[in-house]
């Protein structure tokens, strides 16, 4: 009789823990299924990722200026460099470099595939913390960062200061010899 | 959760009906009577000044939610209107705004107070944990809304505290944007900043109910960091203390009232009043008082990521002081090489603060002066290099000094008991 019963709780603890188990599943996938949209929403929604491209006409650029327009968010600069910066630029020995890269590595060639000197676009934000650096300031005659006191060169690279990195290049391609578009 | 045995007996037949029910009249009463140390002297108030702290901010916060627009073309513009066109909003939103800043002033003296006595040590460590957990939330609180009114510091310490997430290695730079919701700081931030800052106030209401819960568990500290004895050691918390800390709030409330009437822009930064331009950085980013001396820390070191890993380290320190002082002695009165230590401790916080407001090149004690390009200029110590010597005493303030004084400091003796320390051995003698 009592090897009877003993048999019965086995079957009946077997058959629990394979309900706890298959409930503990099911429960498990349906939190992480309910948990994803809760975590994805706060990511960027689509009308803020269309928010695209933006074209610049560069023949509105006068030699030494820079234009500043808004694009996702954040300044992007377009400068129109002068001989004098563009020569500065190129002689600085990547060895003195903290993020080495080359001027021309900066640069996005145009139609006829040639790189021009003389426009350096970037996204105008520092890499450091995100302000906006001033142009035609710092040590290096490129731009300073007034927040924390970061130096970059006409190139727009990382020369002395907090900053980790260069500014960044946004992607950007030629859409005749004078327009670019950028995004 | 008092921790003491009840005294409430129900009177009428309503209370008692009550007590069987749900008994939180005894829980009120039982809290009224709780023994508190007969010793606790001003510094103990700021409990109490800080749980009104937070009513105020809750309601005044419930009200501008009302009048407020969270969306980048109406949030500048809903503030000023508040302070200008709603009835009283000229009172509401400072009294918010100000209050902020009396809630960090408050809380200030209430952690440097435990510090001083020692109320981080057993059996105290989960009651000052969840201390700085408040701290914690609060400082998330702060900075949340701090950027609603959508001006040039709103908007530029948002970017400048969100770039921190782009810091952290690999996923850095896809944190950020998901924190953000955007490429940068814009309206889905902002709407979301001010979902997050209406919640995280109930959060702190939750955490300081664990708080008072931890501290009546393990009962109130006190200045000569002696566990009461006896009976004679404790007075009733109502009226005793119920009035001290009544009198307390009241001068609290006139220091509030002087800046909430005369100078309530004197705590924030003019350059709030500009709308947020995303295209134009502000010359000199700096955030509100309260928390420049942990800005001097991040800017104390030249490198992105070990500036925020040392920000974040100096609040981390606090969670684990209790491990870090290893001395049996709770209270700094009997630990006269400690408590120099403290006092310089808390200079060095006063110096980072200064540094924080500081542009980081100045100088900022002139040793003579130098020449360059012909002109004569001031040399010295820089803001750079004061905040890195602040920032040094203030790690080693925590890591080596309280653990290395703890062994080897020999403190003076301790009174037998509280009764003893107020009234001394004569009557203490009467009395036994």
């Amino acid at each position: 009789m009592s090897d009877t019963l003993d048999t019965n709780e086995h079957i009946d603890e077997e058959k629990r823990d394979f309900i706890f188990i298959a409930t503990g599943a099911v429960a498990a996938a349906g939190a992480a299924s309910v948990a994803w949209p809760l975590v994805a929403q706060m990511g960027k929604a689509a009308d803020t990722l269309a928010a695209g491209s933006i074209e610049i006409d560069l023949t509105k650029i006068a030699e030494g200026q820079q234009l500043k327009t808004l694009w996702r968010g954040k300044p992007v600069f377009v400068r129109h460099r002068t001989a004098k910066e563009i020569a500065e630029a190129e002689a600085v020995p990547l060895s003195d470099l903290k993020d080495p890269a080359t001027d021309d590595s900066r640069l996005v060639a145009n139609p006829e595939g040639k790189v021009d000197p003389k426009y350096l676009v970037m996204v105008g934000v520092c890499t450091h913390f995100g302000c906006v650096p001033v142009g035609e300031a710092g040590d290096f005659d490129g731009w300073y960062c007034p927040c924390h006191g970061s130096h970059y060169d006409t190139s727009g690279r990382i020369r002395k200061g907090p900053a980790p990195t260069n500014m960044a290049i946004p992607p950007y391609a030629f859409i005749s010899d004078t327009v670019i578009k950028v995004g | 959760m008092s921790g003491h045995p009840s005294t409430y007996e129900p009177k009428y037949a309503a209370t008692k009906w009550m007590d069987q029910r749900l008994p939180i009249i005894r829980m009120g009463a039982d809290f009224m009577t709780y023994p508190s140390p007969r010793n606790l002297n001003y510094w103990y108030t700021f409990g109490a000044i800080l749980a009104l702290c937070l009513v105020v901010q809750i309601i005044s916060g419930i009200i501008l939610a009302m009048h407020y627009v969270p969306s980048i073309d109406g949030a500048f513009a809903s503030v000023q209107r508040i302070r200008r066109d709603v009835p009283f909003g000229w009172l509401l939103q400072p009294m918010h705004a100000v209050g902020a800043s009396m809630f960090f002033l408050a809380v200030y003296m209430h952690m440097f107070r435990g510090l001083y006595y020692g109320s981080y040590k057993a059996p105290r460590e989960v009651l000052w944990i969840v201390g700085c957990l408040i701290y914690l939330v609060m400082m998330a609180t702060a900075f949340l809304g701090y950027t609603l009114p959508w001006g040039q510091m709103s908007f530029w310490g948002a970017t400048v505290i969100t770039g921190f997430f782009g810091a952290v290695p690999i996923v850095g730079e896809s944190l950020q944007q998901w924190l953000l919701g955007g490429y940068a700081v814009d309206n889905a931030t902002l709407n979301r900043f001010f979902a997050l800052h209406y919640l995280l106030p109930f959060i702190i209401a939750g955490l300081v109910g664990l708080h008072v819960w931890a501290l009546h568990h393990v009962g109130q500290n006190n200045p000569i960091g002696v566990t009461e004895k006896t009976k004679s050691d404790t007075l009733s918390f109502h009226p005793y203390y119920t009035v001290k800390d009544a009198f307390a709030v009241a001068v609290f409330l006139l220091i509030f009232a002087f800046f909430l009437f005369y100078q309530p822009d004197a705590l924030g930064h003019a350059d709030n009043y500009i709308e947020a331009d995303p295209m134009k950085t502000p010359a000199h980013i700096v955030p509100e008082w309260y928390f420049l001396p942990f800005y001097a820390i991040l800017r104390a070191v030249p490198d992105k990521l070990a500036g925020i890993l040392l920000m974040g380290g100096a609040i981390v320190v606090l969670f684990v002081l209790p491990w870090l002082d290893t001395s049996k002695v709770k209270s700094l009165r009997f630990r006269p090489v400690a408590r120099g230590f403290f006092l310089i401790f808390i200079v060095m916080c006063f110096v980072l603060g200064w540094c924080g407001a500081g542009t980081p090149d100045d100088v900022a004690l002139p040793f003579g002066s130098k020449m360059v390009d012909g002109v004569s200029v001031d040399s010295g110590l820089t803001f750079y290099r004061l905040s890195q010597i602040a920032t040094i005493y203030y790690f080693a303030y925590f890591l080596i000094i309280l653990p290395v004084l703890g062994l080897v400091e020999k403190p003076i003796k301790r009174p037998d008991s509280i009764t003893q320390s107020v009234l001394g051995d004569k009557k203490h003698e009467k009395t036994a």
